[in-house]
């Protein structure tokens, strides 16, 4: 066997997981997404608040400007 | 006022909470992602196959870890309510909000990966019994609290109602925790103890322990990054909050830096 096939028969076992693949990657994957959505939400909520904040004080600049 | 007192007042003013909280909010995601990592290739690559369960135990190293972060994120959350309701503490109302959708997370992730285990091994994606109807019970007490907190109105009185939500739920921690000794279930005993000897073997436990600890790390990452937006949202009209969102305009590197 070249040691290309023989790796890559190495890796196919891995991915197979003992025919648990299946219910095993979607696992990890869940884990994995979730908690990167956890994460993200919080950052993108950071942006909206600071955006609205900033909208809020430049609306309330405008309105003392105007006599 | 002692220096304890006095040291907690001042780690509790929200601008002062706000600034400390965003530098360790990065180093601790940073942590617990290479931690995550670490565990990972442990429990995937270096950990045998089990005996019984062929490769699909291997899913033990996401699903515990994130079972026992429910519960802990729980246990956080009806700790600052306790004290948010008795010392009406601005920043325990904050810290016990922000605790409850990074529970719901992790019980969320616990019943999937449970229900992606529970077919190969006992024939059936859900079962009514004590272990997962008391976990879904978890996730709907956290749904419960953070729908509660987004229903009224005014955010110092939603903070307290949800608070108020969270402690009754706490009851059902310990249900969780012993259902499997209480009640005959299809749900596995506990194999990780505290005290005494666990049933697994030391290059199983290592990636559990240390995903384990990612995942607490990764908990008060997250919790820190929400207080801030949250503190953020409720101070929007002091000072310290406009000083933050002028100084951290879009584009303006520098100014986010410091900020």
């Amino acid at each position: 066997m070249f040691p290309e096939t023989k790796w890559r028969a190495h890796v196919a076992d891995f991915f197979a997981m003992g025919g648990y693949g299946a219910y095993l990657w979607p696992s990890y994957a869940v884990f994995v997404v979730v908690l990167a959505i956890d994460a993200l939400a919080t950052s993108l909520r950071r942006r909206r608040v600071l955006t609205e904040l900033r909208g809020k004080l430049k609306r309330r600049e405008a309105r003392e400007m105007t006599p | 006022m002692n220096p304890f007192v006095l040291w907690f007042h001042k780690i509790g003013s929200p601008p002062t909470f706000y600034r400390i909280a965003g530098a360790f909010v990065p180093w601790l995601f940073g942590i617990a992602i290479a931690l995550g990592a670490v565990a990972l290739y442990g429990g995937l690559v270096v950990a045998p196959r089990d005996y019984q369960q062929g490769d699909a135990y291997r899913i033990i190293f996401v699903h515990v870890p994130c079972a026992w972060m429910g519960l802990f994120a729980y246990g956080f959350m009806a700790l600052n309510a306790f004290i948010a309701l008795v010392w009406r503490i601005k920043l325990s109302e904050i810290l016990a909000m922000a605790s409850a959708p990074i529970g719901a997370a992790f019980t969320f992730i616990t019943l999937v990966t449970g229900s992606l285990w529970g077919k190969p091994m006992w024939g059936t994606w859900w079962t009514w019994d004590a272990r997962l109807t008391s976990e879904l019970v978890l996730l709907f007490l956290y749904l419960g609290v953070i729908g509660l907190y987004h229903a009224i109105e005014d955010r110092r009185q939603a903070a307290r109602a949800a608070s108020f939500l969270a402690l009754i739920g706490i009851v059902n921690v310990p249900i969780v925790h012993f259902s499997v000794n209480w009640w005959n279930t299809l749900h596995q005993a506990q194999t990780v103890r505290l005290l005494g000897p666990s049933k697994i073997s030391g290059d199983m436990l290592w990636p559990l322990l240390t995903m384990t600890l990612a995942t607490h790390i990764w908990f008060f990452a997250s919790l820190l990054a929400r207080s801030r937006v949250g503190l953020l949202e409720l101070e929007g009209g002091k000072d310290w909050a406009r000083e933050v969102a002028l100084a951290d305009v879009p584009g303006n590197k520098m100014a986010r830096a410091r900020g």
